[in-house]
């Protein structure tokens, strides 16, 4: 060993080792499994299951800050990808002219109007007892209050949107270009996750999984039934792409062109988090995450620090999202499901590494290829078990084999989230944290 | 005297359905809370565990039911119910005693109870197909009873459906038997005790894994009664987990986490309070049209939310709970 000392001061995360063997026997083993994908499949197809994966990182990297860096348990990834891809939608898709030039907008505005003034009313009411009301009568009259201006105001906004239903369809979006859709879906989800953190973190963490599961599931059904803002089931499509999309450049370049902007924000992304994590500020927050209670004895401010690690990753999920929606090029709210936008990003983490920012990219990547392997593998399974049933017992296979193969995907996520938690709990590239004796 | 009527089916009958289901979930959730310490997320998927398996053995032994004059679901109920428990107990010796043994936090077993959910809904669907299925086959109706009103301004009589008559029966039955199991036998005072201080009743003599594995059973047997009973009530879906999941900890968490009684009252409390908010108010707003005001005689919707949200009223519940009691009404644990 040697006595080298040096002046500053030891970080108490390790520094990398020599030689980073781990790292690169995985990195390799998934090159090889890309390659593999990339001969069996072809080019633009593959080039396709890279984007979404790198898109999925974003929403990994984004969870590994909740769940890795601080142990919260955000069940509502679903959620706060479907903000973000709303957004998008509004922001990217063209502007309706059926809506924009009658005087829907304004009876619209006169609308949300109201909906804001019975809010600050019923916040107003809220403070009465400073005006010497008395405590239980102030609560009592808020809730009435509340009860009627949300009738009155509920069908005002009803007849307004009907119309806006039958008139022109829906109000359509705004034109402009696709990242500004991004940008701003990543604040939404931000503001909704300060919301929600605002009310659950200080409780344990079951609470915040139970009610981020229910807010996604609450942000869904909105997006679903609003047709008058999304156009609900009926769905938004296209959805423009903020490089040059396939019609002027072919299937597998303009996705490889897409690849490489969503590759620069990964690359952004990585970078950030690595400089935070390195920073004072990284080393509070695993001093809170490890011991809450002797970093809180240090003065730090727990709750606040906890808010700002959940807001941050609401943001990456909603920036995540957008970039997956403008992908697909379409918005169909009955498209986010529990499964393909927050249990499968959950395995990505936990089997990557939570807390590991490169370990969660390479989960992200080897869960997305499993994910999406897994159905065709299913199904060559099933057609040898059907053909030997067939042949040796004189089975009548069910005909719809192949929609049910695509539940064998939901089985091997179930399967690999158990595993990964019995046999290698702190992922396949755990965070190195070095604990001095 | 007709709105009356709609308001009872509507909002009495339909709220109590749903709150006896989403009690008898409860407190399966509240149970494996009180004794595991961890929010138990395939519990719904339990529930369509068991009604899938109720299906399974309608399908094999289609005419039993008529030999006795029950429907034939409630006749295979009780060897679903043992099925059920099986598999609760197979899982936790498989996915959470490990775990355990490992001593994890909580949320890691939440997070393995999600695997475990994934992994049941991925193989039911395997199997059931994604489709909805009656469970009244080959032949078998529900029978519906139509109570007339003995009222001059009634037309219109109070519905209620056999398995809805067999669902306030088991309900009844469900919270009596649990009330005697918790107070009047060993094991049942033993269960509570490790539920209040499990060092203590560790340290007591209590064994532990023999408590475990009678809660799930517990709970097993509860989840597959509450399914069936659901899906006779309306169909088997078998993406349905997701639906029931939300409003059974919102149950359990306004009732007070660990407190079985409260989870009763808490998936009635929800139960009704989803029912409610759907209800459409102008309807009973009807035969005072004339003396109301215009505009609010002319609503035609007095609806709080459409049904389309239904879900979000759970949530509002839990949300409304967490802020102004975080131990539930009737002071159970903060988790």
């Amino acid at each position: 060993m040697s006595t080298q000392q040096t002046e500053r001061r030891e970080d108490i995360v390790a520094a990398p080792s020599r030689f980073p063997l781990r790292e690169v026997i995985l990195f390799g083993a998934l090159l090889v499994v890309i390659l593999g994908v990339y001969a069996v499949m072809g080019s633009a197809y593959s080039t396709r299951m890279l984007v979404e994966a790198a898109c999925y990182a974003i929403l990994a990297l984004g969870l590994t800050i909740q769940w890795g860096y601080a142990g919260q348990f955000n069940a509502g990834v679903m959620g706060f990808v479907a903000l973000g891809a709303f957004a998008t939608m509004f922001f990217s898709v063209p502007a309706n002219e059926a809506f924009w030039g009658t005087e829907l907008p304004g009876e619209l505005g006169r609308a949300l109007l109201y909906v804001a003034a019975s809010i600050l009313l019923v916040y107003g009411a809220t403070k009465l007892d400073r005006l010497g009301v008395p405590r239980k009568l102030r609560t009592l009259i808020a809730i009435v209050l509340a009860v009627v201006l949300y009738l009155v105001v509920i069908s005002v906004l009803r007849s307004v949107t009907g119309e806006i239903e039958s008139r022109a369809g829906f109000i359509g979006g705004l034109g402009l270009p696709a990242w500004s859709g991004w940008i701003v879906g990543g604040a939404l989800a931000g503001a909704i996750g300060y919301f929600i953190g605002h009310i659950c973190l200080g409780l344990r963490s079951d609470y915040l999984a139970i009610a981020t599961l229910g807010i996604a599931e609450i942000i869904k059904a909105f997006l679903k039934n609003s047709d008058w803002l999304t156009r609900g089931t009926a769905t938004v499509s296209p959805l423009p792409w903020p490089t040059p999309g396939p019609s002027t450049l072919g299937f597998t370049l303009a996705r490889a062109l897409y690849l490489s902007v969503t590759a620069v924000m990964i690359a952004v992304i990585f970078f950030l988090l690595h400089r935070a994590y390195h920073a004072p500020w990284g080393r509070m927050i695993r001093a809170i995450r490890d011991n809450e209670i002797s970093a809180a004895a240090m003065g730090k401010d727990i709750n606040r620090r906890r808010l700002e690690i959940f807001v941050l990753g609401c943001i990456l999920m909603g920036i995540g999202g957008g970039a997956l929606a403008s992908f697909n090029s379409i918005f169909d709210p009955n498209g986010f499901l529990p499964l393909n936008h927050t249990f499968l990003v959950l395995v990505m983490v936990i089997l990557g590494g939570p807390g590991n920012n490169l370990g969660t990219i390479f989960g992200a990547v080897a869960v997305y290829i499993i994910w999406l392997m897994s159905e065709p593998l299913a199904l060559f399974l099933m057609h040898g078990a059907a053909a030997i049933g067939e042949g040796w017992f004189g089975w009548e296979p069910p005909g719809n084999l192949d929609s049910r193969a695509l539940q064998a995907r939901v089985f091997v996520i179930g399967l690999l989230i158990t595993l990964v938690l019995r046999f290698a709990p702190q992922g396949l590239l755990p965070e190195k944290v070095k604990h001095h004796g | 005297m007709n709105e009356l009527v709609f308001f009872i089916n509507n909002v009495i009958v339909a709220g109590s359905v749903t709150g006896s289901i989403y009690a008898i979930g409860a407190i399966g959730v509240t149970l494996i809370f009180s004794i595991m310490r961890f929010a138990h997320f395939a519990h719904a998927d339990m529930m369509t565990f068991g009604t899938f398996m109720v299906l399974l053995l309608t399908l094999a032994f289609p005419g039993v039911g008529g030999a006795v004059g029950l429907p034939t679901p409630i006749v295979m109920l009780p060897l679903a119910m043992v099925l059920t428990a099986l598999l609760a107990v197979g899982v936790d010796k498989t996915f959470y005693k490990p775990l355990r043994a490992h001593g994890v936090k909580p949320i890691v077993m939440v997070i393995a109870s999600l695997g475990v959910t994934l992994m049941l809904q991925g193989l039911i669907r395997l199997f059931a197909g994604t489709g909805a299925q009656n469970l009244y086959l080959a032949g078998e109706r529900k029978e519906i009873y139509r109570l007339e009103m003995p009222f001059e301004l009634a037309s219109r009589p109070i519905i209620v459906t056999e398995p809805q008559i067999i669902l306030f029966l088991l309900t009844i039955v469900c919270v009596v038997g649990l009330h005697l199991f918790l107070n009047r036998t060993r094991l049942g005072k033993a269960m509570r005790a490790m539920s209040d201080n499990p060092d203590l009743a560790r340290a007591s003599g209590i064994n532990t894994n023999h408590i475990v594995a009678v809660t799930w059973v517990i709970a097993g047997g509860l989840a597959a009664i509450a399914g069936t009973l659901l899906a006779l009530d309306v169909t088997f879906k078998p993406d349905l987990s997701f639906f029931l999941l939300l409003p059974i900890f919102a149950a359990a968490i306004v009732g007070g986490v660990g407190h079985p009684y409260g989870a009763i009252a808490g998936g009635f409390v929800v139960g009704f309070a989803e029912t409610l908010a759907v209800f459409n108010w102008a309807v009973l707003l009807r035969p005072f049209r004339d003396s109301l005001p215009e505009w609010l005689a002319q609503a035609g919707n007095l609806a709080f939310v459409g049904t389309e949200y239904k879900i979000v009223v759970p949530f509002f519940i839990l949300v409304a709970i967490l802020v102004w009691r975080p131990t539930g009404i009737f002071k159970g644990k903060v988790i």
